[in-house]
């Protein structure tokens, strides 16, 4: 997607070993085991998993999001310089929103009800720096031009509830990027959103991404949106990236179970009459009781007696390109000829 | 805005004469014979139907409903029997007295109530959660005549801080704003105030947890809002229900204060209300729940306006 030319060589987001525990139930529940994630300056990358699979709660866990009390954050994130776990109160407050900022799921409950869309936003830009209110307010009415809102002077003073849902979510993004972070993190940004707006949402991300070499770490379950922002795809299972490679890498060659199933269970896999749609066998494990081995395994067509006993380590199958599996020998090429592959990219792209 | 604001008044009118029919109603289906407090023991028959006549009591009620109401609406709710001077006269002065106790209530009661309430629902299952929770609880089932015989037996007997009861050291007829007089209002005012504290309390915890609990919370945390400026939000947020239940708890101090403020021997509209049902004063007793039925209706009317314009999501149509 991305020239590799306009990326810059060190990461600006650089997450080791996560691991996020919440304490607050009676057993402690390991939602994300040990990620390592690295994202370059005007890189973009997707983290892709089932409900439940942490994507969301590491993408949070970049700002901090989840409640101190309850939560158990370990391991090291370091973003554009900034030691983010070891952040005072002050300095974490001014860290959010300008040096990473977040796009929610759905605007209408991540938006406070009784303020206008302009009030928070120019709120926003006067948290973190000396403007008076009304050039805040010019500010916020030129997002409002770039994230292509219609008559933007009057939605300033529109309620979120006033809004449709894509104009909501265009707001969104412009409150995200009101204060130039270098770091967008999206948690399924288009989830929320018709089919036809979703793919404007997209759109207009990647361009501004491009614009603004702004690095983005997006939260999805959908393949196609993924296809359609990603420079990289990263799975995730049980709390950990099992797969980890370029787009194009890991759509076309899939080698990790899990992501091969996934793609194998896309709709449009079995479009044929009266096909069955493939789907995954079982239920993702208990993260309040982790298995020993593969948190997969159980599920796994390919799986074997190591997979029970040890936990696989990442596999470098070369290009960047990682799995954490056993058997990556067995699901080489399983997905088909590199034509059909690339017709399936095309699909997808065209699909979403 | 205006417009609603206009249909907002009209709707209050059928609700007024209908608040008006059944305070004549109620009043009327009691037992009681409202000569009876005037006459001597020993009157004839024949004076006792001359008085009849002249309170118009050998009326069908319709017919004194309508009489009464028509005058009402010109501003004459007639003259109390026991005392003779008009009703309008005793019932404004009782209002204006009453008004000057619960709005001090209210606003003590709101103040402490919404403290605590915030306190509890920011630090929820804390020992300041369940320490708030108790005092809460107590304000509303202390029964507030003994809450109020009990402070002053401790600030007026033992510590002799305050006076026990009236209004003012000559009276209530020559109201100051010093503390000769305020002092007067100390007492009554606390112990009403712990009604509406305990339910304001109670409201604004529940609001607050639940407002902490919205994603738009996370949203703001996330764009690097401190503590404090969140906090703003918060009470932006729970504002316009707060508010409400403070004008409702208004309202019901207006009329529902018969035990504290006989209790204090201060002259409003529950002194009133006391000494014209133990009188059986038909005309003073009507005109006093008429005035404050009124008083009840504005008061909704001005918490709905209040709160469309904070809310910006409560629909004007």
């Amino acid at each position: 997607m991305n020239e590799a030319s306009q990326i810059s060589a060190t990461p600006i987001v650089s997450v080791r070993d996560l691991h996020v525990t919440f304490t607050g139930a009676k057993r402690p529940v390991q939602a994300v085991n040990g990620v390592d994630l690295s994202v370059r300056q005007g890189e973009s990358i997707a983290l892709i998993g089932e409900s439940g699979s942490g994507k969301s709660v590491t993408l949070r866990s970049l700002l901090r999001l989840h409640p101190e009390r309850k939560t158990r954050i370990e391991g090291r994130i370091d973003i554009a310089g900034h030691d983010v776990l070891a952040l005072g109160n002050r300095a974490l407050a001014d860290y959010r929103g300008r040096v990473a900022s977040m796009i929610f799921q759905e605007p209408l409950l991540a938006l406070d009800p009784v303020y206008t869309v302009g009030a928070q936003i120019v709120e926003s830009i006067r948290r973190h720096e000396s403007i008076s209110a009304a050039d805040a307010r010019q500010r916020a009415l030129e997002l409002f031009e770039r994230v292509r809102i219609p008559s933007p002077a009057r939605r300033l003073d529109a309620y979120p509830h006033e809004m449709s849902g894509g104009m909501r979510q265009r707001a969104m993004i412009a409150l995200a990027l009101a204060c130039k972070p270098q770091v967008l993190l999206a948690d399924e940004p288009t989830t929320a959103l018709d089919a036809t707006v979703q793919i404007q949402i997209l759109l207009l991300l990647r361009e501004l991404q491009r614009e603004l070499g702004l690095a983005i770490v997006f939260v999805t379950h959908d393949m196609g949106a993924a296809v359609e922002v990603a420079d990289r795809i990263a799975v995730m299972y049980a709390g950990r990236i099992v797969e980890e490679g370029s787009t194009r890498e890991v759509i076309r060659n899939p080698r990790h179970p899990y992501t091969l199933a996934l793609m194998q269970a896309r709709a449009d896999g079995a479009m044929t009459k009266g096909a069955r749609l493939a789907s995954i066998p079982g239920a993702p494990p208990d993260l309040a009781q982790l298995p020993v081995g593969c948190a997969f395994a159980e599920r796994c067509v390919y799986a074997a007696d190591a997979c029970l006993k040890t936990r696989p380590d990442a596999v470098e199958l070369g290009d960047n390109h990682r799995a954490r599996c056993l058997r990556t020998d067995a699901t080489a090429g399983v997905l088909g000829t590199r034509a059909e592959a690339l017709t399936k990219v095309a699909a997808l792209t065209e699909s979403s | 805005m205006l417009f609603y604001l206009l249909r907002r008044i009209v709707y209050t009118i059928p609700i007024m004469i209908g608040v008006a029919f059944f305070c004549f109603l109620l009043v009327h289906i009691a037992p009681g014979d409202p000569l009876a407090a005037i006459l001597p023991p020993d009157a004839t028959a024949d004076l006792q139907q001359q008085l009849m006549v002249l309170y118009g009591f050998d009326r069908s009620w319709p017919e004194q409903f309508f009489s009464w109401f028509w005058r009402a609406l010109q501003g004459d709710l007639g003259a109390s029997i026991a005392s003779g001077r008009p009703v309008a006269e005793e019932v404004f002065k009782a209002v204006g007295n009453t008004l000057m106790l619960a709005c001090l209530a209210t606003m003590i009661g709101f103040f402490f109530g919404s403290l605590f309430g915030f306190v509890a629902g920011y630090f929820r299952d804390s020992w300041v959660d369940r320490a708030a929770s108790a005092l809460s609880v107590l304000g509303v089932s202390v029964p507030h005549y003994w809450l109020g015989m009990v402070l002053v037996i401790i600030f007026s007997s033992w510590l002799m801080w305050l006076p026990a009861t009236g209004a003012g050291p000559g009276g209530s007829d020559d109201w100051k704003w010093d503390w000769a007089h305020i002092q007067f209002m100390v007492l009554p005012a606390l112990t009403m105030s712990v009604i509406p504290m305990g339910i304001i309390a109670r409201t604004v915890r529940a609001l607050v947890a639940d407002i902490l609990a919205q994603e738009f919370v996370v949203g703001l945390k996330a764009k690097g809002l401190t503590d404090f400026g969140i906090f703003a939000h918060v009470v932006k947020n729970a504002a316009p229900t707060a508010l409400a239940v403070m004008g409702l708890q208004l309202g019901y101090l207006l009329g529902g204060s018969i035990l504290i403020e006989t209790v204090f021997s201060w002259p409003g509209t529950g002194f009133l209300l006391n000494s014209a049902i133990f009188q059986r004063d038909l005309p003073l007793l009507q005109g006093t729940i008429l005035v404050l039925a009124m008083f009840f209706v504005l008061l909704n009317l001005l918490v709905d306006v209040l709160q469309t314009a904070i809310d910006p999501r409560i629909q004007r149509s």
